[in-house]
């Protein structure tokens, strides 16, 4: 790691102030991507301002029974919040298939949110990468590009998004709250990522020393059902190949609320509006599933290694519906 | 004679501004030695006070070191053991807060204030923990390498009270990887210390 | 007293481990200890044309930065296997420090020394360099030399019997296909590590390795000392597997370092330089060919293939050995032959040779079962040779047919249905395989030193290797049973060149090798310990000769009166002494000539399969295995499923990947280079026949190294019988199960 100044935030407006003063300074809250980019040399702040003892762990119900969620709250307190296991396992599921037990325990909703991407030509600290050095090219496209994305990506850069959660937060069209040096703003989670495009080293609308103090989202559809479904090679402890998170709710035999996001195969947090405008108004049955995962997986690009992504995507869709319609 | 191995110096480096200690030594040094500058910039040593098994430590430590260093080579706590400093391991798992956490991931200064728990903190003087006694009746480990990590896993597995399956115990013990493959007597080890601990209830 | 051995006792440094004070090479602390930090080469062949040092130079804390334009000079290693008397152990002969060459991408080039770990850490980032780089050969389809190594651990690379291809041809039924397996790397969670310093001209290590007399020849050579200066110390290993068998550069890099800076260094590498600095297990490409006649006997077996090697050593991974002992046939064609890239030197990885061979060839004995129609144990059972097939020795002991059946009957083989896809699980596929697992008897010279006191204690000591294995609980309860004892009052010292000799910890050599010097010091201890009581009036041993007596309950005694002996107090106070102790060197005789020695087994496996996702669980394993006797059953059992899990990582999910546009390895960390986690592993089973080999120490085997072999295999039968898709290449993974075909038999 470059040497670098820590200082423990005073307050949320202290930290903001602390971090907007350096263009190189950083938040720090559990640490689990930043202090292991930063031993990889990938990320080198000169100041890290530590936000993680900030009050902002607070799960708190909202009107019409959607839920606040603090920045700080851990991935593990939140998966298993009573509320969330009750109301929203989508997104309890997706935390609990995310890293281990005891990165979830550091790991927290802020930090998920802002992860970096795991492209091993990205944290090698040499190969070209765009992301990492912009200009410099992508080692990816022409390389193991087996964990890539083949949604999302550009001839930039085809960096996969690696977060569960943010699949999950995805399909309960969570809202970000943030307070920066220009004051507080509420970002539509729809409208925070940005895709590579020419630019993969921008990653979201935040601008620096924004700090992300909570998330809100409301209340699913009376007689919806949510579900994340993850796919890898190992069993536990390994980003996904392939994840969707649905949200289903049916009514008088067909689908009234329908909603779709993937995860480990596109270049960010991937809603398919017009898989789930395919859905709504059909019966749920396996070939409206079939139907929309094709739909959801069009402009799809498979590279060397990651070409099965595509349809084994399409399957991980299908079955998450199934398994949310058969309740 | 071979050089003294006592483990318990604390009396050398502190991993404190050995950036003077360099300075120091290099008379000593031979050919191809460079001259250290004293830091400029960022980087500044901090005080930090680590409390580790019940015991305080004030340390003036490196910002940049990781709770892991700083029990390995700092207070020479060495129980605790690297196997990647990525994440991606566990076998440097301590309790901080009596939560489990990967130490290598874990700046030290962050942990100021907090409490935490390695291995050495597991035993109550000579007598083992349960999960301690119960990894030696059920043979959960080979080279013990992982040991200490998957150890403090268990503790907080046991704590946090999510798992009660063997599938559950091998899910939630997943951040601890053992390459001599000793994961069956693991789960049979914790199963039986979170057996008895229910019965005793 | 019931003998110790073959009973399942607790780990004698078990409490050590659960307590982390068992103490590894990184953790000893020397007064004024520095940290080396290597920087590795970016480049897979070529030449450093320049170092930018200034900025590393200037970086707070730093002592040293060394490149090749100040490392002391260095005198060239002796590679592993260059002689058959000295513990060579070299495993590259790349001039490392010494020149500006560069082999291969992760090549150490330098070292920068500073006062703390982050210190040398980030200087080490700070070092530029530049390359004059050249075209590098990489795979094993590159433009890389090619060529028959002259032997294959010392054995013909080639064994020709009958005419193999011409049988095929006329064989009955037949299969004959292509497999492949990748390169894996071993992964021992400790990573390596040196803590070394001077004295003068005398070099002290803590090193992690499986050899340590190899690290100090290795060192002495390198630094051109006498073997006596030198002392390695590896008491604890964190795992080895093969990887830490040789002297790889950490050691030379530490005690290099050391010298330029003037004190101790401490030199751990990354898990990234693990991966860099320190080979894995080459990839293989091997042909199974396999022709039998209508009963299912086999008329013809053909095994070749190739390997790599790198540029630095020659490694030939023997993958045909097992087809040289397992089957009989009237037709044999076994071969091999290696490419040279430029990559890190391959090595040993648990199992080497066995554990991608017997992938290959038991995949192929399933192919042939199912062209047969024939079940793929009777298969085994039907090909089972009453003399070695190549060699045409008696065999040691061979209960391979006992083994078989006892893993089919423990795993309930009878409820499988042969059908390709005939058993379900809900929406999952169900598949049982089988495999044959195997592994020769390997011994090695070793010594010994025995000590017995006037308490009533033993201290037994031998500078061989704990990584795992047991090593000092098994030698333990050996020396115990020798010497009459419990158990709790004999203490193993390993681990350290200051104690008697013995040699790598590998080929799961180690327990029968130390086993037959701890035999013979415990004998020479008998003559001395009865030379201080046969002269002495009133001693109930006097006059007797060294067989009249036997040790018993903490003394010696007739033989035939065992009530009529000496405790040893008894004997050391009448001759005024506190102890006596004895040595003893032993080297393996002419049995391994003259019989086929060699260990068996049998790997069952049942998945489940999700026919959509083509991912591969596993839900049951039972590893079968003749092994000769058991010293421990606790540690042994303990052996067999931890080689059973580093054989399921290599099934599904183990592969590392090289970029072949530059020879950097793409997934060189433990998230992207995945070995198996809790999650993966099943309650393993394992069964041994036990029958002692009459012609090996103890009637014993090694067992480290067997439970790996036939485990893929096993997984990858057991996953066409699932699906009905023969996947030929390691891992199994998603991808492949998706675009493979079903294969119908025909
Ligand atoms: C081995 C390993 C395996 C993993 N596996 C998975 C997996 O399977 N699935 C998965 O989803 N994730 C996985 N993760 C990633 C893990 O979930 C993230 O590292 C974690 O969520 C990040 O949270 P943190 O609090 O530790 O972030 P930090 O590392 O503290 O911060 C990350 C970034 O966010 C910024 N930041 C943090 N908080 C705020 C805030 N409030 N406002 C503004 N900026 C902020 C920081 O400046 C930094 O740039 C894995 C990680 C590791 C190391
Ligand atoms: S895909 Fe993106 S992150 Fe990966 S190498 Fe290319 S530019 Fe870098
Ligand atoms: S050392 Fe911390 S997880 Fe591996
Ligand atoms: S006991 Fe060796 S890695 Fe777990």
């Amino acid at each position: 790691m470059n040497p670098f100044d820590y200082a423990r935030a005073a307050g949320a407006a202290a930290a903001v102030t602390q971090v907007a003063a350096s263009p190189r300074a950083k938040f720090l809250a559990g640490g689990t991507t930043l202090i292991d980019l930063m031993k990889l040399h990938v990320e080198t702040p000169d100041t890290l301002v530590d936000i993680g003892r900030l009050p902002l762990d607070k799960v708190e119900a909202v009107a019409g029974g959607g839920l606040a969620v603090g920045a700080n709250v851990r991935n593990s307190d939140l998966a298993y919040h009573d509320a969330v296991l009750a109301r929203f396992p989508v997104l309890s599921e997706a935390l609990l298939s995310g890293a281990s037990p005891q990165l979830r325990n550091a790991a927290t909703v802020g930090g998920n949110l802002l992860q970096r991407t795991r492209c091993p030509y990205f944290r090698d600290g040499v190969s070209p990468c765009n992301k990492r050095a912009p200009g410099s090219g992508c080692a990816a496209l022409g390389g193991h590009n087996r964990g890539n994305a083949v949604l999302g990506g550009s001839e930039s850069c085809i960096a996969t998004s690696a977060s569960d959660m943010c699949v999950a937060m995805a399909v309960l069209n969570v809202t970000i709250k943030t307070q920066g040096p220009k004051g507080e703003r509420a970002i539509p989670f729809a409208d925070f990522y940005l895709v590579p495009g020419e630019t993969p080293e921008r990653e979201t609308v935040l601008d620096h020393g924004e700090l992300i103090v909570g998330v809100e989202w409301p209340a699913l559809p009376a007689g919806a059902k949510s579900h994340y479904l993850k796919v890898r090679d190992r069993a536990s402890y390994q980003f996904a190949l392939a994840s969707a998170a649905v949200v289903l709710e049916v009514a008088g035999g067909v689908v009234t609320t329908a909603r779709v996001a993937l995860g480990g195969v596109a270049t960010k947090p991937w809603r398919v509006p017009d898989a789930e405008k395919l859905l709504v108004g059909r019966k749920p049955t396996a070939e409206a599933f079939a139907a929309a995962a094709e739909v959801a997986t069009k402009g799809a690009v498979p590279r060397t290694f990651n070409g099965f992504k595509v349809a084994l995507v399409r399957r991980v869709i299908v079955r998450a519906l199934e398994t949310v319609a058969a309740g | 004679m071979p050089p003294d191995p006592d483990p318990d110096r604390r009396d050398f480096i502190q991993g404190v501004a050995a950036g003077g200690l360099g300075v120091a030594l290099l008379s000593t040094a031979g050919p191809g030695v460079a001259a250290a500058d004293p830091p400029t910039g960022p980087g500044r040593a901090i005080p930090v006070q680590l409390t580790v098994n019940g015991q305080d430590h004030a340390l003036t430590l490196d910002p940049r070191i990781s709770l892991l260093d700083a029990l390995r080579e700092v207070l020479h706590l060495t129980g605790t053991k690297k196997g990647c400093d990525h994440g991606q391991c566990g076998a440097c798992t301590v309790l901080v807060d009596g939560r489990r956490v990967n130490a290598c991931l874990t700046l030290a200064a962050s942990v100021a204030g907090s409490p935490v728990r390695t291995v050495e903190g597991l035993a109550t003087g000579d007598d083992l923990h349960p999960l301690q006694a119960a990894f030696i009746k059920h043979d959960a480990f080979q080279c013990g390498y992982c040991t200490p990590g998957q150890l403090c896993s268990a503790v907080g597995l046991l704590k946090e009270a999510h798992a009660t399956t063997d599938d559950e115990v091998r899910e939630q013990m997943s951040g601890n990887l053992c390459r001599c493959g000793a994961y069956p007597n693991v789960v049979a080890a914790v199963q039986e210390v979170r057996l008895a601990a229910r019965d005793a209830r | 007293m019931t003998p110790a051995v073959g009973k399942p006792l607790d780990r004698v440094d078990g409490r050590q481990k659960v307590t982390g004070t068992a103490r590894f090479a990184a953790e000893y602390d020397l007064p004024g200890l520095a940290h080396g930090v290597i920087v590795t080469s970016t480049v897979a062949k070529g030449r450093v044309t320049a170092f930018d040092t200034a900025a590393a130079e200037r970086a707070p804390g730093v002592l040293a930065v060394v490149t090749p334009k100040n490392a002391p000079k260095l005198r060239p290693t002796e590679p592993f296997g260059s002689s058959e008397t000295k513990p060579v152990a070299g495993t590259t002969t790349a001039p490392v420090l010494q020149s500006d060459q560069v082999f291969w991408y992760g090549q150490p080039i330098a070292v920068v020394v500073a006062g703390t770990l982050d210190q040398a850490k980030y200087a080490a980032h700070l070092v530029r360099v530049t390359y004059d780089a050249k075209p590098a050969e990489l795979t094993l389809d590159s433009k890389g030399r090619v060529f028959v190594p002259d032997k294959v651990q010392q054995e013909e690379p080639e064994i020709t019997i009958g005419d193999a291809e011409g049988a095929l041809t006329a064989a009955a039924v037949k299969m004959d296909h292509t497999y492949t397996t990748p390169q894996h790397n071993h992964n021992a969670i400790e990573p390596h590590a040196t803590v070394a310093a001077w004295d003068g001209g005398k070099l002290t290590v803590y090193d992690t390795t499986q050899f340590v007399f190899g690290v100090r020849y290795d060192l002495a050579t390198r630094f051109g000392l006498k073997l006596d200066d030198v002392r390695v110390l590896a008491p604890f290993v964190g795992g080895g597997f093969g990887g830490k068998g040789g002297a790889w550069p950490q050691a030379f890099l530490a005690a290099t370092a050391a010298k330029v800076v003037g004190r101790p260094v401490k030199l751990v590498l990354g898990r990234d330089q693990v991966y860099a600095c320190v080979g894995g297990r080459t990839p293989t490409r091997q042909r199974v060919a396999l022709g039998a006649d209508a009963g299912g006997k086999l008329t013809t077996l053909i095994h070749t293939g190739r390997t790599s090697t790198s540029t630095t050593n020659t490694f030939t991974e023997q993958f045909n050995f097992p087809a040289r002992h397992l089957y009989a046939s009237p037709n044999i064609h076994l071969a091999q032959e290696l490419i040279e890239l430029d990559v890190c030197p391959p090595t040993f990885m648990r199992g080497p040779g066995e554990c991608p061979g017997t992938f290959a060839l038991e995949s192929g004995m399933d192919e042939l079962a199912v062209a047969l129609k024939l079940d793929p144990v009777e298969l085994r059972l039907r090909n089972d040779p009453d003399k070695d097939p190549t060699r045409g020795t008696p065999f040691s002991l061979r209960k391979y047919k006992e083994a078989l059946k006892l893993g089919a009957e423990k795993f309930g083989w009878a409820r499988r249905t042969p059908e390709p896809g005939s058993m379900k699980d809900g929406r999952l596929l169900v598949g049982l395989g089988v495999a044959s697992a195997f592994y020769p008897v390997y011994r090695m010279p070793s010594s010994a030193r025995v000590e017995v006191t006037a308490a009533g204690t033993a201290l037994v000591q031998c500078g061989c290797q704990e990584m795992g294995m047991g090593t000092a609980t098994a030698q333990a309860q050996i020396a115990a049973d020798l010497l009459g004892l419990p158990v709790d009052r004999v203490k193993f010292e390993l681990g350290d060149t200051a104690l008697p000799f013995a040699m790598v910890a590998g080929g799961s050599s180690q327990t029968i090798s130390v086993a037959a010097a701890v035999t013979a010091a415990v004998a020479a201890l008998k003559t001395a310990l009865l030379a201080l009581a046969e002269k002495a009036d009133g001693s109930p041993l006097k006059g007797l000769k060294a067989a009249d007596v036997a040790f018993r309950d903490g003394g010696l005694a007739r033989a035939d009166d065992p009530k009529a002996g000496e405790s040893f107090g008894a004997i050391l106070a009448r001759a005024g002494r506190k102890a006596v102790d004895a040595k003893a060197e032993v080297k393996p005789g002419d049995e391994a000539k003259k019989l086929s020695m060699q260990s068996y087994g049998a790997q069952f496996c049942e998945v489940r399969v999700d026919p959509d996702f083509g991912t591969v669980r596993i839900k049951r394993f039972v590893g079968a295995f003749d092994v000769g006797r058991v010293i421990n059953a606790k540690t042994a059992r303990s052996q067999f499923i931890g080689g059973i899990t580093m054989g399921l990582g290599m099934a599904l999910l183990e592969e590392t990947h090289r970029d072949p546009r530059t020879g950097r390895l793409v997934n060189a960390d433990l998230a992207e280079y995945m070995v198996p986690v809790h999650a993966d592993v099943p309650a393993l089973e394992a069964y041994w026949v036990g029958d002692p080999d009459p012609h090996t120490p103890m009637g014993a085997h090694g067992i480290g190294e067997i439970g790996i072999t036939g485990v893929a295999a096993a997984v990858a039968n057991a996953v066409y019988h699932a699906t009905g898709k023969r996947i030929r290449d390691l891992p199994i993974t998603p991808e492949r199960l998706m675009s493979a075909a079903r294969e119908s038999p025909r």
